[in-house]
């Protein structure tokens, strides 16, 4: 089983600031680590790895300095690291992000499925992931939270709700995205962080992929940010009490006329 | 300070520490509480190799020697010393039958205490040899191709929990040390069994029980080393760990540090953070200082006995004796500037006060490691006259 796990070097504080006049993140003095999410995303890669064979090949796309997220998934045991690292790739929102990712995954030739985090820590915005797949034109699920089967064809998952989970059948090649509550990330070993050390990090370059370049970075990155900002926190609902299921029914009814919404 | 560690001890010290701190650390109130055998813990230290970095590459392991063993104890030690004595406990059970054990011993037991798949523990003392170790009871009598031992062993570290015992029994009490005998045990050997598991003051994660031997039959392949050994085979064992004890009072007191210069650095009384009092400032600095000296006295001779210098045992109880007071004094001054909030569980200083208290008594109380000390500067007195 061929197994793809995309990941991003994100700065390590939650606490990120804001350049004001750019509307991007400020990285200077800011440490890096692999996005938490990702790390779920390499554990899931390693347990279908383990239990079914097969080989594990983390991408991630970034500056020279992403190779050291890589190296730390290669000392939890993915077998082979690749950094898309050129200038062309900069500036890149998640649309030129998906599709340089995913000419990537393409050049590496044959996989089955591919496993991302559900979204990372600096950008939060979730789409790289079902970007990936569309560019691939392959299904994904997202948020999902436990695998439950996998066998050459097929993939069965729970993905989360807020309310469940649903139960989802797939055919493979397929993308998903992963939560935290897939399970706790593996710690690194001794003999494996020494293995990372010494092994090659390839790195891949516009001019490996055979992408269209208008579609890379910055030129191929549509998205204008008009504004940061932190977003108004949803109020709770309204727990409707009452001592009977009658007597609740009517309280409800005197509330929604009251808020003459019948 | 810097003690030039390679590339690989570096490896092994930041693992420890991420282990320490970010699995260990968050679960060490539970464990104090509840007394139960960390197994989760000690499979994850087992998957990242830890147990393998003093075990020669031949059989698993990474080929490091006391040095790396005491990085690693040191670094757990921050986080819960019940965990790391589990931990270190398998290297006092492993390094007899490494130092002593035939071709074939280290060829059955070594590769499995390297990965952790098992545990390893080392028996010597029993209810009336505890200090006086050669006064132990505990009977091995030849019969044919095995012997069979008779006894009660107390206080073992990783009692029940370990597959591997090294277990120091006399073949004629009357002989004293010259009768002692060391041999390898496995847990399942018929007439093998554990008795009651203490509750103890502190390192209460780690499990500490008896072991009880009636009429149990051990193979003569399991005997380490010759008929007469075994009390070699002890103190030799424990002039190798003693630094591992030391490497635990070290980290035991360093996590004490850091919790006492964190919280004097953000509680405020009369409208200044605690720390700019000269009196808490002054406390701080002694226990530093006094931490990193005896970080220096266990790395050198962890270094001396890795080298292969043969006469280590007034440098190793030193580093002990040392070290552990150190460990008392610091989590006892760690209370202190913590003030109630020390006092009260939900602080994490006061377990490391308790915890620190059997650093100075097992592997040799502090009075024997001065009694050690004493005779040796003693004998090399009299050498020079």
């Amino acid at each position: 089983m061929n197994l793809v796990v995309l990941v991003k070097q994100v700065p390590e504080t939650t606490d990120v600031r804001i350049d004001r006049k750019t509307n991007t993140l400020i990285r200077e003095g800011v440490s890096s680590i692999v996005n938490p999410f990702d790390m779920y995303a390499v554990e899931q890669a390693l347990q279908i790895r383990d239990e079914h064979g097969g080989r594990v090949t983390c991408i991630s796309m970034g500056p020279p300095q992403a190779e050291a997220a890589l190296r730390e998934t290669l000392a939890l045991g993915a077998d082979e690291a690749i950094l898309l690292s050129d200038k062309a790739f900069a500036g890149a929102d998640t649309l030129a992000t998906s599709y340089t990712l995913a000419e990537a995954i393409l050049k590496l030739g044959e996989f089955d499925l591919v496993i991302c985090g559900k979204q990372a820590i600096d950008g939060d915005t979730a789409q790289v992931g079902p970007g990936v797949a569309e560019h691939l034109d392959i299904p994904h699920v997202t948020y999902v939270s436990k695998v439950e089967e996998i066998s050459n064809r097929h993939i069965r998952v729970r993905r989360m709700t807020e309310e469940g989970y649903d139960v989802i059948l797939s055919s493979l090649p397929a993308l998903i995205t992963v939560v935290r509550e897939i399970g706790e990330p593996r710690m690194p070993s001794i003999k494996g962080t020494l293995r990372a050390r010494k092994a090659q990090v390839i790195t891949w370059t516009a001019g490996d992929l055979e992408a269209d370049e208008l579609m890379l970075g910055l030129s191929g990155s549509p998205t204008q940010v008009a504004r940061i900002f932190s977003p108004e926190i949803r109020p709770g609902g309204e727990i409707i009490e009452g001592d009977s299921a009658h007597e609740k029914a009517r309280n409800l009814l005197a509330r929604l006329k009251e808020s003459h919404l019948l | 300070m810097n003690y030039f560690l390679t590339e690989e001890q570096e490896i092994i010290k930041e693992l420890s520490a991420k282990i320490a701190e970010e699995k260990i650390a968050p679960r060490a109130a539970e464990f104090d509480e509840s007394e139960e055998f960390p197994w989760n813990l000690i499979r994850i230290l087992a998957d990242s190799d830890l147990f393998a970095v003093w075990v020669p590459e031949e059989y698993g392991g990474l080929g490091g020697g006391v040095f790396e063993q005491c990085l690693v104890v040191e670094e757990l030690s921050r986080a819960c010393a019940g965990v790391a004595v589990s931990y270190a406990a398998s290297a006092l059970g492993g390094f007899p039958i490494l130092m002593f054990g035939t071709g074939e011993q280290k060829q059955r037991f070594m590769p499995e205490i390297a990965s952790g798949s098992k545990l390893a523990a080392f028996a010597l003392t029993e209810p009336d040899a505890g200090s006086d170790a050669g006064n132990i009871r505990t009977t091995a009598i030849r019969d044919g191709d095995h012997y069979v031992l008779n006894g009660t062993k107390q206080w073992i570290t990783n009692g029940g929990e370990a597959d591997v015992y090294v277990v120091i029994a006399t073949l004629d009490p009357e002989k004293g040390p010259r009768g002692m005998t060391a041999f390898i045990v496995e847990k399942g050997t018929s007439g093998f069994d554990f008795g009651k598991k203490e509750k103890k003051m502190g390192i209460r994660a780690s499990a500490t029980t008896e072991l009880i031997f009636k009429d149990c039959k051990v193979p003569v392949e399991n005997l380490l080393d010759k008929e007469g050994k075994g009390f070699l085979v002890a103190m030799r064992t424990l002039d190798k760990t003693r630094p591992g004890v030391a490497a635990q009072a070290v980290g035991i007191a360093q996590g004490a540090l850091d919790k006492a210069a964190e919280y004097a650095s953000t509680r405020v009384q009369f409208g200044k953070r605690i720390g700019e009092f000269q009196a808490i400032e002054h406390m701080l600095a002694d226990m530093a200082t006094q931490i990193e000296a005896a970080r220096s006295l266990v790395y050198n001779v962890a270094w001396m006995i890795d080298s292969g210098e043969r006469h280590v045992t007034k440098a190793a109880a030193m580093a002990k004796l040392f070290a552990s007071d150190v460990a008392m004094k610091v989590t006892c001054d760690a209370v202190q500037i913590f003030g109630g909030y020390g006092y009260m569980r939900d602080y994490p200083v006061e377990k490391m006060m308790r915890d620190a208290k059997i650093t100075q008594i097992y592997e040799g109380t502090n009075q024997i490691q001065r009694s050690i000390i004493g005779s040796a500067v003693i004998k090399e007195a009299l050498r020079r006259k």
